[in-house]
């Protein structure tokens, strides 16, 4: 393999006239270095984002917890599965990641068809992990009502009891009350109430949300349930901080755009492999090995990812 | 491939994927455990948990850059123009912290002045503006 390696040097120089200073800077072809240096200045903007949620979690009272927010799976139910989902998630993108390697393992070997096999599975795994994360999207949106300007999710900052159940209807006597502690994780529901009855939402009508009129004239509005607190406090739910929505959609819409972009680009490559284009070239797929940089550093940003939004 | 077999770095390969999903696990664990998730009424300080779930998170990254990237194979130089750059960022995670928590710390100051009088808080604000000027004004 090492003889290999000098040879494919040698036949870089001829090729390229090494960057046309007679020797190549760094041992490494123009396109690969700047490909590492793209994914820094990309790790910088990724960074950003992340240094930002950091700040903003740190200036709130409150911050959504992530095992309540993120306990859904499909086809799951009201079955509760915190971080279940996106540990799959994690492993599918761990896997497309290994798959990433072996492609581009077998393109220095001069493996056509290993490679289109590898590349094909690593496409899969990416559309898959697209997938999960449409779905996750979807269940945020539309079941959970969370959005970029409205967060549902929030947490107790002292600990009480409710005052009325999950539809904001007072509790009937002889009924158990739900009591909380400060630190526990709540959704704001919403609710369809056809008869505009006086409820909690209404009494805060104009803050954030006054409910959408609809065309059969009901009434959708967010049940915002009153709890007393162990001091003897009358209060009301209030949303979480609205930051956390648009965190959540803006960083993870971020990455999911360059997982998308990474599957476009690694299709274009594989339809070029297939084609036989890259056997020509005589240099170990190097184009692969460039796309697969891309998908590991896909992988790698994930990581972070994964940490701050649904770890800590 | 730098100096590896090819039969050697498929076995990296696999190592790697077992070695990855096992600190995933890990990471969860610690994240459900410490919450009291799995075992009833245990729960672990975040003092603890926060560091083990980050530095095991900095592990999976530093065996995706090294391994999966071939940081590893490439000369010394192309190794420190990518990793130094990344040196900046120490920085920013302190200062930008730090703003945060004071802008937390500012929230119960800022509730406070709110709720004092108008006069009184128009007083505050334009010694806090203008030190120089508040003489005459006053």
């Amino acid at each position: 393999m090492a003889t290999d390696t000098i040879a494919q040097d040698d036949l870089h120089l001829e090729n390229s006239d090494a960057w046309d200073g007679a020797k190549q800077p760094f041992k490494a072809s123009y396109g690969k270095l700047m490909m590492w240096y793209f994914l820094v200045s990309d790790a910088f903007t990724f960074a950003g984002f992340l240094i930002a949620y950091g700040a903003i979690r740190f200036s709130m009272p409150s911050w959504p917890v992530p095992d309540f927010v993120f306990k859904t799976f499909p086809f799951g139910g009201h079955t509760e599965g915190p971080l279940l989902f996106v540990t799959f998630m994690t492993f599918v993108l761990i896997i497309s990641s290994v798959t990433m390697v072996r492609a581009v393992q077998e393109g220095h070997r001069e493996n056509q068809r290993g490679v289109v096999f590898w590349m094909f599975l690593t496409v899969i795994g990416g559309a898959s992990f697209l997938a999960c994360q449409a779905w996750e999207w979807t269940n945020l949106i539309s079941v959970e009502h969370m959005s970029v300007t409205t967060n549902p999710f929030g947490t107790h900052v002292e600990a009480g009891t409710y005052l009325d159940d999950a539809h904001g209807v007072p509790y009937a006597d002889g009924v158990e009350k739900e009591t909380f502690v400060a630190g526990d994780g709540y959704l704001i529901h919403k609710g369809h109430h056809g008869h505009g009855g006086d409820h909690a939402g209404e009494a805060h009508g104009g803050e954030a949300h006054a409910g959408e009129a609809h065309a059969d004239g009901t009434h959708d509005d967010w049940i915002k349930r009153r709890y007393m607190t162990e001091g003897g406090e009358l209060k009301q739910q209030e949303f979480g901080p609205k930051a956390f929505g648009a965190l959540f959609f803006f960083i993870t819409g971020f990455h999911g755009f360059h997982v998308f972009s990474g599957v476009v680009f690694l299709l274009i490559i594989l339809i070029n492999v297939a084609s036989g284009l890259y056997v020509k070239r005589k240099n170990g797929y190097e184009m692969v090995e460039k796309i697969g940089l891309y998908w590991h550093f896909v992988d790698l940003v994930w990581v972070f990812v994964f940490l701050v939004f649904y770890l800590l | 491939m730098g100096n590896l077999s090819y039969e050697e770095s498929k076995k990296v390969v696999y190592k790697g994927l077992g070695l990855l999903a096992l600190i995933t696990i890990l990471e969860v664990a610690v994240a459900l455990i410490g919450n009291g998730h799995i075992i009833n009424g245990f729960e672990l300080p975040r003092i603890i948990m926060y560091p083990l779930m980050i530095g095991m998170s900095v592990y999976k990254a530093y065996f995706i850059i090294y391994e999966f990237m071939h940081l590893t194979y490439e000369v010394q130089g192309m190794r420190m123009s990518i990793l130094l750059p990344t040196l900046l960022l120490v920085w920013g995670i302190i200062a930008f912290f730090q703003e945060g928590g004071s802008w937390f710390k500012r929230r119960d100051q800022i509730k406070q002045k709110n709720e004092k009088p108008a006069e009184e808080s128009i007083k505050v604000i334009g010694m806090h503006a203008h030190p120089s000027t508040t003489k005459e004004l006053f």
